[in-house]
């Protein structure tokens, strides 16, 4: 952590944050933070006056293609919570981190084979759509979007403070500060362009992440002389553990919480609304296969450079290189810089503006999308179809916008509540939201034909109470945040309990549900299954 | 239900390539989820299979080669499988559409 009163020197010289404090602040990375800002805002109002209808502003008229949605959905995915997460889980655990790699590009497949195509086919906006075709669409949509926000606001608080961590790091602004400006700029982005312009920044930012990722595991790379071994000879020398950087058990002790951690992350990626949504925004279902394609592809590349930058961390990120405070021997900033601290090491205050500017875009563009897919969990499946049915297009955008800045303002509230907090735990329990609530819904309405109202109200509840509470009574809030001795819950990772609880609620419900509407909904299966199958009366995009 | 719809769901061709595309996308799967939760199975129940390096020359450890591989893997099924979908699937579901919205306007 850096000297309070450096900070509070920061905080005096703002909001012109290009003033030097202890010779500190980092030009490059000012001068490309703002080019990004500005060329964004340049984007927004562009896209400003290409938004006219709801389907404009929810799902970008379906004009975005399939590469492009690719580049968009790798960036939403690629957020500075995973490709700095994961170099510092590496950084600190070595091989283990390598599970998060792993299992976050496993779980693309899972996407494409049983979701992708036919949540095209069903639905309209979001996954809730799809979800209620034949369910009773009040309870339903309700349920739904309890799930897509309580993963949104999870992951966005987790990404929030993460944020202002950095950018307090990075760019010497006060936190409070710094999360007023992410705030600030992603309701613009999302209440005044939409979809379209939230897809555009994300299509700039992950093009600068994946060059800048390249870049620098290529000037890693060249640094050991273009071996891999040699970047694990170096790691293995730096790190107090040496060899056994390069073996597991380091951060999952026990087999079940292996399992757990990977269910997590691979059915995780297939309940995250803001992912989800992202399959709207193309015309059809083949444009729709196509964009997981090149995101499996954009990621499964990215986190192949991860294992370069993880272990190239621990190679080249040593004390003697002044990354670490002499008092405390913590890394300074904490551990999550260590892919920040590589590139200083690698490529000198140049090349750390540079990569620091590109997370500062990462971290906007994702809060950005999950801002909108919140948005619209209220204002389309709340607001249009469970309260006001009769609400005109206008009115419908009117509320996304007014909803936009609601949790812009939430986020900004809690991201400063939650500043000396250990959050990380927050987007751990969003992807369990996402892996036992969301994708069991979305799966055993497309693919079960006994699925009811009623048991997919009971599964959904179940799971997320599961999720919830073991994440609550766990190792992580119950011991590490409330100082508790011992966990009530022994598991870091509650999915594979709620995963259980969530398909077990949904089958008991469903099949002792014997009233006349659970006969319809299983009546109503097969032309269900059909326009699934065969995309036809899917909603078309529409061309202007 | 739709009249289309019905027709659809009656016709054979349907159900022989909604059969042929769940055999694909449920094998396909089976491989990837295998493969990966052979990977985590290994980590779970017998770490040091993953510690040995790949050879005497080498610190490169099979637990990082196979990490390796299941990423590398999962892109190339996912590749196949959009391969296979838009050459032959697609193909087939609007032969079978074309086929039966002219019988359903003709009857």
């Amino acid at each position: 952590m850096r000297p309070r009163a450096n900070l509070l020197a920061a905080g005096l010289l703002l909001p012109t944050a290009a003033h030097a404090v202890d010779g500190a602040v980092n030009r490059p990375a000012v001068a490309m933070f703002l080019g990004f800002v500005g060329i964004t805002l340049a984007v927004t109002f562009w896209a400003a006056r290409r938004t006219r209808t709801t389907h404009d502003f929810y799902a970008a008229g379906g004009r975005i293609t399939g590469f492009q949605n690719g580049l968009a959905i790798a960036g939403d995915f690629m957020s500075a919570a995973t490709f700095l997460g994961i170099s510092a889980l590496m950084f600190e655990h070595g091989f283990d981190g390598l599970i998060y790699a792993v299992g976050g590009v496993a779980g693309w497949p899972l996407v494409l084979f049983l979701l992708a195509e036919r949540l095209k086919n069903l639905g309209k906006y979001t996954f809730a759509d799809a979800v209620s075709l034949r369910l009773q669409a009040k309870p339903i949509r309700s349920l739904a979007a309890t799930g897509s926000l309580c993963a949104v606001v999870l992951y966005l608080i987790g990404q929030m403070v993460g944020a202002g961590k950095l950018v307090e790091v990075l760019f010497h602004l006060d936190y409070d500060y710094a999360v007023c400006v992410i705030g600030g700029l992603m309701v613009f982005y999302v209440s005044f362009g939409g979809m379209i312009a939230t897809t555009w920044v994300q299509i700039i930012k992950a093009s600068l992440l994946l060059a800048g990722g390249s870049l620098l595991a290529f000037l890693v790379y060249r640094h050991f002389n273009y071996s891999f071994d040699a970047i694990l000879r170096g790691a293995v020398a730096n790190h107090p553990r040496g060899i056994e950087l390069l073996e597991p058990g380091h951060l999952v002790r026990d087999p079940v919480s292996a399992i757990s951690l990977g269910t997590t992350l691979v059915l995780g990626t297939a309940g995250l609304p803001h992912i989800l949504m992202r399959f709207f925004t193309v015309a059809d279902a083949p444009a729709a296969r196509r964009s997981v394609l090149f995101a499996t592809g954009f990621i499964g590349y990215f986190y192949l450079l991860i294992f370069v930058l993880g272990f190239g961390a621990v190679a080249m990120v040593t004390h003697d290189g002044g990354y670490f405070d002499p008092k405390t021997n913590a890394m300074i900033g904490g551990t999550n810089m260590a892919a920040i601290h590589l590139a200083h090491a690698i490529g000198g205050d140049a090349f750390l503006g540079f990569m620091s500017a590109v997370c500062f875009a990462t971290i906007l563009a994702v809060v950005s999308g999950l801002t909108l897919s919140g948005a619209s969990a209220i204002s389309h499946d709340l607001y249009a179809n469970v309260f006001n049915p009769h609400a005109t297009e206008h009115e419908v955008v009117r509320i996304s916008k007014i909803t936009a800045l609601v949790l812009g303002v939430i986020a900004v509230s809690l991201g400063m509540v939650f500043e000396h907090q250990n959050v990380a735990y927050m987007v751990q329990l969003a992807f369990a939201i996402g892996a036992s609530v969301n994708f069991p819904l979305l799966f055993l309405s497309m693919y079960w034909r006994d699925l009811t109202t009623w048991g997919a109200l009971l599964g959904g509840i179940m799971g997320l109470t599961t999720a919830i509470g073991g994440i609550i009574l766990g190792p992580t809030v119950w011991v590490e945040v409330l100082h508790h001795t011992a966990p009530i819950f022994p598991y870091k990772y509650p999915t594979l309990f709620a995963l259980a609880a969530s398909f077990s609620g949904s089958l008991v419900g469903s099949l002792l549900d014997r009233s006349p509407q659970a006969s319809a909904e299983r009546a109503a299966f097969a032309a269900q299954f059909v326009r699934s199958q065969t995309g036809l009366g899917a909603e078309v995009a529409s061309v202007h | 239900m739709h009249d289309l719809y019905r027709l659809i769901d009656a016709d054979p061709e349907f159900h022989a390539l909604q059969r042929a595309r769940s055999r694909f996308s449920w094998g396909l799967l089976a491989c990837v989820f295998g493969a990966f939760y052979s990977f985590l199975s290994v980590i779970a129940f017998a770490p040091t299979w993953f510690s040995r390096p790949l050879n005497a020359h080498t610190m490169i450890t099979t637990g990082i080669a196979a990490g390796v591989a299941v990423i590398l893997f999962s892109v190339v099924l996912t590749a196949w499988y959009v391969w296979r979908a838009n050459r032959e699937f697609d193909v087939r579901n609007q032969v079978l559409l074309a086929r039966l919205k002219q019988r359903a306007t003709t009857r």
